[in-house]
């Protein structure tokens, strides 16, 4: 009669084992209901009991989950607008509250993206858009989290971060920056253009200067070296001539009047009397 | 809200398994059919009248411990290279401290024990600011380098810079798993998480620079600035993610002033080629300057050297006659002048007026020009005078 007994203690095991014991994964955490009545909150993984029949389990998930509120418009400080989207990660810290407080997920996501929303406006409005867009940002956030965690405590839910996702300007503010992006440019390839210009300008004059300066140079250098042989020659002359200043004015002349006068078209009027003709008149020499 | 394993598909199993509230884990992976097929077994063994006779109730043991056997044998499990095995005893982590590693292993059978195997070692990419073009699953950014096997999701790039201007940027985000546990366990869905954090974060990093560090040289900065924050991110949520490298494929103004932009680059080289021109305008009159000045001074140099070696012959020669000249001046000088004269004579017209006989007056009614046009055609060569 051993089977038999066996058998038994198997059965009725199979039978309340699956009704009795339940498990809590890690990616869960449990509460214990007995007719609406909480009675145990299970936060950590494991093997976990309840009274078969009179007691259901609600699971709650433990991770860490993902809410992103609708795009809203915000004014900040400086009155610019900014369309911001933002996303949350949140856990459900105390599973008892949260089944009294917002019991469902999508009420969680709706509450909590109402609440993320206007704290968001509300802070972000304190800051002009040149904070939202500095080191300062990540402060903000932090800010923004921590004011929702002291707000959201009594709902069994615990914010792990709050970020923009984006924050872009309107679509009519986008436009006026593409438009003062463009004229940015403009401006920067006009100068450019002009600068080249600019340069182009100073390399031809200083190539002309140049040009000049070398030139004139030379001159100087020509009339130097031309005033320098002239009076290397008149020295060479005078030293030659003062021997006999005389005889230079005499064969000087005599060279001159060959030079000159040797021509056939010169017409000469001689005076008998001229030293040349002096034998033409004497008799006898 | 059925936990769907991931767009990635790290891990298999997931929409059967019992009815979670909120969409609970994936069961364990492996095939439940050995304990379905048990209970079936004894159930059926139990409605059945006992059998008597040691026979049918051997069979029944032998059964049942075949049945256990089985059981037992399937909680062999095997991790892939690719993968970590993650235990659960009753849904309890409990290798944290080994995950098991690449190979055959053994863990308590469902429903005690479960395991799960996400894939580890994979490098995975999150793009953000486009989509592949095709459905090519390339694995490498430079794929993407070209824009066309790029599809742009403009409101994902479009980031505001410090400076207040908007850019257009696309950038793909590599990542694996750093630890299994926390992949599976701390983080609904981690995949969103790294494209929602990366995106956030990229936008915080370039919202700090201005538009030309994100266009130009600070690139590199950006992507490293964002790899650290994303990963501090991802580190305090848990996710057990690693984030291997972020890349900037492109960093574009956006599509309505890229003329602008491009502009600018010509403006630049416009500027280049102003230049340019000017230089070579330089190069080619310096040198011809140079040339100039050169022979100016050649000029005056040759002038020089002319005038004074002119001199010194001249002078030589004057010295030679006049050391001549010294010895018999009288004589010398005599025949100096009637040579001369007598050379000017033979080529010049000669006219001889005698002043004694009171005829100095004729001197002024002499017809000259008379004398000369009489000379005319006697000499065929052009008169000095100019007259033809």
């Amino acid at each position: 009669m051993k089977t038999p007994v066996i058998f038994i203690v198997l059965g009725v095991l199979a039978f309340i084992l699956p009704i009795t014991l339940f498990t809590v994964d890690e990616r869960e955490q449990a509460i214990v209901f007995q007719f609406g009545e909480v009675k145990a909150a299970h936060l950590e993984p494991g093997l976990k009991a309840k009274v078969p029949f009179l007691q259901s389990v609600v699971y709650y998930p433990k991770q860490a989950l993902f809410i992103s509120p609708p795009q809203q418009q915000v004014i900040l400080a400086d009155q610019k607008r900014l369309n911001v989207d933002s996303f949350a990660y949140f856990k459900i810290s105390d599973p008892l509250k949260f089944f009294q407080n917002l019991r469902s997920l999508e009420n969680a996501n709706a509450n909590l993206g109402d609440r993320i929303n206007s704290t968001m406006r509300e802070v972000l409005g304190r800051y002009a858009l040149t904070d939202v867009l500095s080191d300062k940002r990540e402060a903000i956030m932090a800010r923004i989290r921590d004011n929702m965690n002291t707000e959201i405590q009594t709902l069994g839910v615990q914010l792990v971060d709050v970020r923009i996702q984006r924050a872009d300007l309107p679509q009519e503010t986008s436009e006026s920056i593409f438009a003062r992006m463009r004229s940015e440019r403009e401006r920067e390839s006009r100068e450019f253009r002009a600068q080249g210009e600019e340069e182009a300008q100073q390399i031809r004059s200083k190539a002309d200067k140049e040009r000049t300066v070398l030139i004139a140079e030379a001159s100087r250098k020509a009339q130097e070296a031309r005033g320098e042989g002239d009076a290397k020659a008149i020295a060479i002359y005078a030293a030659a001539f003062n021997a006999d200043p005389a005889f230079y004015a005499f064969y000087r002349s005599l060279e001159a009047y060959r030079k000159s006068l040797a021509r056939p078209d010169t017409t000469l009027v001689l005076s008998p009397d001229s030293p040349f003709f002096e034998y033409m008149n004497k008799k006898n020499p | 809200m059925t936990n769907s394993g991931g767009p990635w598909g790290q891990y298999s199993g997931g929409g059967g398994g019992p009815k979670r509230p909120f969409g609970g884990p994936p069961p364990s992976s492996r095939d439940p059919i050995d304990i379905e097929d048990l209970i079936r077994k004894l159930k059926g063994n139990f409605k059945n009248p006992l059998p008597s006779g040691g026979y049918t109730g051997n069979l029944v043991v032998l059964l049942l411990m075949a049945s256990v056997a089985l059981w037992l044998l399937s909680g062999f499990y095997r991790v892939e290279s690719d993968q970590v095995g993650i235990e659960m005893l009753f849904g309890r982590w409990t290798n944290e401290a080994e995950p098991s590693p690449p190979g055959l292993h053994y863990y308590w059978p469902y429903p005690i024990g479960s395991v799960e195997r996400p894939v580890v070692t994979r490098e995975n990419r999150i793009t953000i600011g486009f989509r592949p073009a095709s459905s090519g699953g390339s694995r490498f950014a430079s794929d993407y380098a070209d824009r066309s096997a790029r599809e742009d999701v403009p409101d994902e790039g479009m980031m505001l810079t410090g400076d207040e201007n908007i850019v257009d940027i696309d950038f793909i985000v590599f990542w694996r798993i750093k630890s299994g546990g926390d992949y599976l366990f701390n983080v609904r869905d981690p995949e969103v998480a790294v494209k929602t954090v990366s995106e956030s974060v990229l936008r915080e990093v370039v919202g700090k620079k201005p538009i030309v560090a994100a266009l130009t040289e600070r690139r590199r900065e950006i992507e490293q600035e964002a790899l650290a924050a994303i990963q501090t991110r991802m580190d305090s949520y848990g996710t057990g993610v690693l984030v291997k490298n972020v890349q900037l494929l492109d960093v574009a103004p956006p599509p309505s002033v890229i003329d602008s932009f491009n502009d600018v680059q010509r403006s630049r080289a416009d500027k280049e080629k102003s230049r340019n021109q000017a230089e070579a305008y330089r190069n080619s009159i310096l040198p011809v300057a140079r040339g100039e000045a050169v022979k100016l001074v050649q000029e005056a140099e040759a002038y020089r050297q002319q005038v004074v070696s002119k001199a010194e012959g001249d002078a030589k020669r004057f010295t030679a006659v006049y050391n001549a000249y010294k010895d018999s001046k009288d004589v010398t000088s005599r025949r100096l002048y009637l040579e001369t004269l007598e050379e000017i004579l033979q080529n010049a017209k000669t006219v001889v007026v005698d002043g004694k006989g009171g005829g100095t007056g004729v001197v002024p009614y002499l017809p000259l020009p008379e004398i000369q046009k009489k000379a005319a055609p006697a000499v065929p060569s052009t008169p000095a005078g100019g007259q033809p």
